[in-house]
């Protein structure tokens, strides 16, 4: 129920609407909870409303922490690899 | 997807096990409970349970909206429709929930009642605006996530001056549920929390605080992708380890301790606290849900249509409520998969995706037979 995807603004609207994609699926969605949105900039979409932008560098930081967690927990031996 | 595929990798899921390996410490148990049932169907779904540590827990809470609704709330939404003649418009999620006499919304809908799914709540909207010479009534559900997009359709209704629109409002709140849980006596031992992902981006972070201040309780906000779901028990561990009780956020790409202002201001304008609602499980929980404020009385089913709420006994074989409170798995369950199955579902937790039972029928029931 509380299911959202980050997809990626396209296309701003009038009305507080704009067009995301989401691996080549366009969606138009309400901005109605947002502020500030910029084409290219990534939102979480739940029920036809982006509810949040999700902050790119901190995702990064988080995938980075990640892999540098499992990496010394490995050993270094079979050091995990930067994602495609 | 961009920002999903690269939180199931398989390879760094496997780093994040080698972490909870190695920082689970073999001399104790620990018994975390994730609120969600995102959470629960990641979990679920991923197979998560297996790259845990054997000592470490999940249980799952009742954090699925569709499982905590009470029976007498559905046959409410069936009188609207079928009493009243109302289109009733909900979520996909409701429409197969068992209801009084053996019903469901759809059993309803088959038999003729104009009940109609939406994606959206602006779908709704559009179907008052289309069918001006009738009642629309939403179905809303859900927790804090869902909220706001309801907020936003009462005043677009009110600004737009659409006077066959109203909401049976059934939102809940999501700290209610967490402290009805950690209030109950002799309610399931627990360590700590795992976070609301979706809900947390629009509260924030701030409203846990007291369950690690006043319960001692550690909790860390997760997204719902699966190395969310392990780095967050990680951390579990790690606090658990340390001694400490304080709320973490794994989720920094989406969650921040002040949530989303605007949608907030939104959700008080148009709602306010009820006195107490009945949770399927959890019983009647004070100030544990919404409803519209009087000013927007008009956009109320309840106040403008005369559908009581009415409570209804759950089936009595069916263990949704132990389940929904952590003290049952659904497989402890006598009429788990046999009786009830997602397609012929007798509790609400067999009926969502999300629901205990429903995951661990799709899923996990495998494990076992592997095992």
């Amino acid at each position: 129920m509380c299911l959202a995807i980050p997809a990626v603004v396209v296309e701003l609207l009038d009305g507080d609407s704009a067009v995301v994609d989401l691996d080549g699926v366009r969606k138009q969605v309400s901005l109605a909870l947002v502020e500030h949105i910029a084409v290219g900039d990534y939102v979480i979409i739940h029920v036809g409303f982006a509810l949040q932008r999700l902050n790119v560098d901190e995702a990064e930081q988080t995938l980075a922490l990640m892999r540098q967690l499992g990496s010394d927990a490995l050993g270094g031996a079979s050091a995990i690899g930067a994602l495609p | 997807m961009k920002y999903i595929d690269e939180f199931r990798s398989g390879e760094l899921a496997s780093g994040l096990a080698a972490a909870m390996r190695r920082d689970a410490s073999p001399e104790r148990e620990y018994r975390f409970m994730e609120f969600c049932g995102g959470h629960t169907h990641a979990i679920s779904r991923y197979g998560i349970e297996d790259l845990l540590p054997p000592n470490v827990r999940m249980i799952h809470g009742p954090g699925c909206p569709v499982c905590v609704l009470p029976i007498g709330r559905i046959d409410q939404a069936i009188r609207l429709a079928r009493e009243q003649g109302a289109i009733l418009a909900t979520y996909a999620d409701t429409l197969r929930v068992p209801a009084s006499h053996r019903l469901t919304l759809l059993r309803a809908k088959a038999q003729g009642a104009d009940i109609r799914m939406v994606y959206s709540t602006s779908d709704a909207l559009s179907i008052a605006r289309a069918h001006a010479d009738r009642e629309v009534v939403f179905l809303a559900i859900g927790f804090e996530t869902t909220t706001p997009p309801t907020a936003v359709a009462v005043l677009t209704a009110a600004a737009e001056g659409l006077r066959n629109f109203s909401v049976l409002c059934n939102h809940v709140l999501t700290p209610a549920a967490m402290h009805a849980i950690l209030a109950a006596p002799g309610g399931v031992p627990l360590d700590g929390f795992v976070g609301p992902a979706h809900v947390s981006t629009v509260i924030g972070s701030a409203p846990y605080e007291p369950f690690a201040e006043d319960y001692g309780k550690p909790v860390v906000i997760a997204g719902f992708e699966p190395l969310d779901v392990m780095r967050a028990v990680h951390m579990l561990i790690g606090q658990v380890n340390d001694g400490r009780a304080v709320v973490e956020n794994e989720f920094t790409r989406a969650v921040t301790r002040a949530g989303n202002l605007r949608a907030q201001a939104l959700v008080a304008e148009v709602f306010e606290l009820r006195e107490s609602f009945e949770w399927r499980g959890l019983g009647t929980i004070p100030a544990s849900a919404l409803r519209l404020r009087p000013e927007y009385a008009q956009f109320d089913a309840e106040r403008r249509f005369t559908v009581p709420y009415r409570a209804v006994a759950d089936n009595k074989a069916c263990a949704c409520g132990e389940i929904l409170r952590g003290e049952k798995r659904p497989q402890e369950c006598k009429i788990f998969g046999t009786v009830c199955t997602p397609e012929n579902p007798i509790g609400s937790c067999m009926v969502s995706s999300e629901g205990a039972c429903a995951a661990h029928y799709t899923f996990g029931r495998f494990r076992e037979a592997a095992a």
